[in-house]
């Protein structure tokens, strides 16, 4: 228990140490200033905008801004739709894969264009080395940039002075990729590589295996190029089929802390931005605050119940649960993976969750269920987060009969209506998702488990894909057509309707004067407004979930006592 | 044509992305990962070279193997079950392995470590913990006639610790200690 405490606090302190510097590198990179990688990449950057005809300056309307968001998404999905299909005719395919169906080609496109990363298949199976590197790691950085995007021009949104634009698209992409994924991914896949991650275009390794004699194969590829993307990205999804639990794919402690930390590195520091472009570093460290004690709260009571609650049996010494847990992670680094990657929407998994104790699994699928804002996806995860603390505001400014504003900005009807669809639509599909998937009639023959827990698997699953999670309990079949086909959808539409949302907000703000501060001004920066925002998170959570938790993972927990 | 306009920049945009981060960056570090951490990068593969001067492949050090011998080391349950640790299911099954070790080494008093009796995430978990390990030192000693020191030593040789001195938990490498076992390593 005490070194489970050490790495927690250390993983918490490093992770806070790290998003100071690099939400001040973003910030300055958004904003167009000069950075130390400036002199190498102004002239690739000019170069990548000379060759889409723009300039870069070119300021959007949030109209035009979305409608170029939608567009380079369905560029993105056509393109991956087909190489799925055909990836069998196509070169760099060692193992021969043929292609996958219609149904599962669709729901992966879906799933990599929205940043969540659900695997209805397990890639060393399924997936030719193009696919992966051409496809999906390709998606893996643009689905995370395009986050960002959508959340720098809700900024500019709030820090606009009467205007009618939000930036350039084009240029907030190109710029996030060149200056913060890429160095970044360069950084952490050479340290991946190092403990052991693979990285190559050989074809698997057959090898008479040393204890049985019998031939074992070892599955390999261009691998860590993408993982290093998967978790600076909050992307999530694996190379391999058992995603960072297989030690290829994260071999060693120091891989794992690596990539625990690279999943909250990039959603913790856009806070420190946040704070930065809105020129009041408390209003970033406001949400910050609000997003770390959800963490630290789900990080203790997730342990807890490893450690405490795991089975007890005759003949075997209890020691916390084992049970779809690597040795080299334990309790401790397995539940901090857990309760980081639901926190963000990552996804990823180092341990099964389909194996966490009952209150465990609550708090994996709770996370998931309140949108995603505790810290969340790169970019959606604030904007999401914004979205409730603009939902605080208004219901602190009807308590007290005040027009609501929020950094200096009137927040009216339509606003709040962009509000609502930011934080209801989530909820919405994940509970319309669940309840239509287990009135199908052969709902149960998708499941490994039984009882109260299998129906945890199915409300995992739709949680998870209408929250672009993508993380699963492994036990449910997910490679069916009408899961790949609503799950497809779900992703599609939960990942859509916000960022429009986000951007006709952002529009609609940027239009508004500025109004000065003052007696009657609710502060939006000290501790009672984050504990106002907690509230509002909760309750929001829990009227929408709680009915469905009972018959899940709490009937779980109390019949299994 | 208005909305066609757009669609330039976003297909040059997607395609150049796409070299970008899928050709380039790829290319790039395979490059360098391959030059700088040839053996890591090929799936740490454990290369022995023979008497006779050739070189034999036992297999990944990242990949468990499945011993069955008295005299070796034996790992985790083989594959993933998925299911919920307080199952019925779940203790049924652990209830089995915890019997089948009761077959498997009768003279062993001691209660058996709850890694061997669970399945593990990625299903191949290639260590074990230091408690499973000396579970088995009696064991092996006797099938190989060796002292338990001389296996605890062999055991403390390929075990890792954790990173820090706080981090990650400890852990013993089965296929190395079993290749050393047998005088391989």
């Amino acid at each position: 228990m005490k070194y489970m405490i050490m790495q927690d606090v250390f993983y918490i302190v490093v992770l806070m140490g790290l998003s100071i510097p690099l939400g001040n590198y973003i910030y300055k990179v958004m904003s167009g200033e000069k950075v130390f990688l400036s002199p190498l990449l102004v002239p690739v950057e000019k170069k990548i905008y000379k060759l889409m005809g723009t300039d870069g300056q070119e300021e959007m309307s949030a109209k035009k801004y979305a409608y170029s968001v939608v567009l380079f998404s369905v560029a993105g999905f056509v393109f991956l739709f087909l190489l799925l299909m055909l990836q069998g005719f196509l070169p760099l395919n060692p193992q021969k894969m043929r292609g996958t169906s219609w149904h599962l080609a669709f729901n992966t496109a879906a799933s990599f264009i929205s940043n969540t990363n659900w695997q209805a298949y397990s890639g060393e199976s399924t997936l030719s080395y193009l696919t992966q590197f051409l496809g999906l790691t390709v998606q893996n950085f643009v689905s995370a940039a395009t986050g960002i995007a959508v959340l720098f021009a809700l900024i500019r949104g709030f820090t606009a002075k009467q205007k009618t634009t939000l930036g350039n698209f084009w240029a907030d992409l190109t710029r996030i990729v060149i200056y913060v994924l890429i160095p970044l991914s360069m950084v952490v896949v050479l340290l991946l590589v190092s403990q052991g991650v693979v990285q190559t275009f050989s074809q698997y390794k057959e090898i008479a295996s040393f204890g049985s004699g019998e031939a074992q194969v070892i599955p390999l590829g261009p691998a860590a190029s993408q993982i290093a993307i998967k978790q600076l990205g909050t992307n999530g999804g694996g190379f391999f089929g058992m995603n960072s639990a297989f030690p290829l794919e994260n071999p060693t402690i120091l891989s794992n802390f690596i990539q625990v930390l690279s999943i909250l590195l990039i959603p913790a520091s856009l806070c420190v931005s946040f704070g930065k472009a809105v020129k009041d570093g408390k209003q970033g460290r406001t949400v910050y605050a609000a997003m770390l004690i959800f963490f630290a709260a789900a990080l203790i009571a997730a342990t807890a119940s490893e450690q405490l609650t795991g089975p007890m049996l005759n003949g075997a010494i209890s020691s916390g649960s084992m049970e779809g847990k690597e040795v080299i992670h334990g309790v401790g680094g397995s539940t901090l993976w857990a309760v980081a990657t639901t926190a963000a929407s990552n996804g990823s998994v180092n341990a099964m969750h389909d194996s966490l104790t009952p209150m465990a699994g609550l708090v994996t699928m709770f996370l998931m269920q309140l949108g995603e804002i505790v810290f969340g996806g790169v970019g959606s995860g604030l904007y999401g987060m914004l979205a409730f603390v603009l939902l605080t505001v208004f219901i602190a400014g009807l308590m007290v009969g005040r027009t609501p504003e929020y950094l200096g900005k009137k927040v009216e009807p339509f606003d709040m209506k962009m509000v609502c669809l930011l934080v209801l639509t989530p909820p919405l599909l994940t509970l319309l998702g669940t309840a239509v998937a287990v009135s199908m009639p052969f709902a149960a023959s998708w499941l490994t488990n039984s009882g109260a827990h299998g129906f945890s698997e199915i409300l995992y699953a739709f949680s998870s894909m209408a929250n672009n999670n993508g993380s699963a309990f492994a036990g449910f079949n997910a490679n069916t057509v009408f899961t790949n086909v609503t799950g497809g959808i779900i992703m599609l539409l939960v990942r859509f309707i916000p960022i429009g949302a986000a951007i006709f907000l952002a529009g609609n703000m940027a239009k508004k004067k500025t109004i000065a501060v003052s007696e009657g001004t609710l502060s939006t920066s000290n501790p009672t407004f984050i504990g106002l925002l907690i509230g509002v998170i909760l309750i929001v959570g829990a009227l929408s979930f709680l009915p469905a938790l009972a018959l899940g993972p709490i009937a779980d927990f109390v019949t299994s006592r | 044509m208005k909305r066609l306009k757009e669609l330039k920049p976003a297909l040059v945009c997607f395609g150049i992305m796409t070299i970008l981060c899928g050709m380039l960056y790829t290319a790039v570090i395979t490059g360098i990962s391959q030059i700088l951490f040839p053996v890591q990068a090929n799936g740490s593969i454990i290369t022995i070279l023979q008497k006779d001067g050739t070189e034999k492949e036992y297999g990944s050090k990242l990949i468990s193997q499945d011993f069955k011998e008295p005299e070796y080391l034996i790992g985790r349950p083989a594959g993933v079950t998925n299911l919920s640790p307080v199952s019925k299911e779940e203790k049924k099954l652990v209830q089995e392995r915890i019997d089948w070790w009761h077959s498997f080494d009768p003279g062993n008093p001691s209660d058996i470590p709850m890694d061997l009796v669970t399945a593990s995430g990625s299903g191949v978990d290639p260590h074990i913990t230091p408690q499973a390990a000396e579970y088995q030192v009696n064991r092996i000693a006797k099938a190989r006639g060796m002292t338990e020191d001389e296996v605890r030593n062999i055991i403390k040789d390929y075990t890792s610790g954790r990173f820090l001195g706080f981090i990650g938990e400890p852990a013993v490498n089965v296929l190395k200690v079993n290749l050393a076992l047998d005088g391989l390593l």
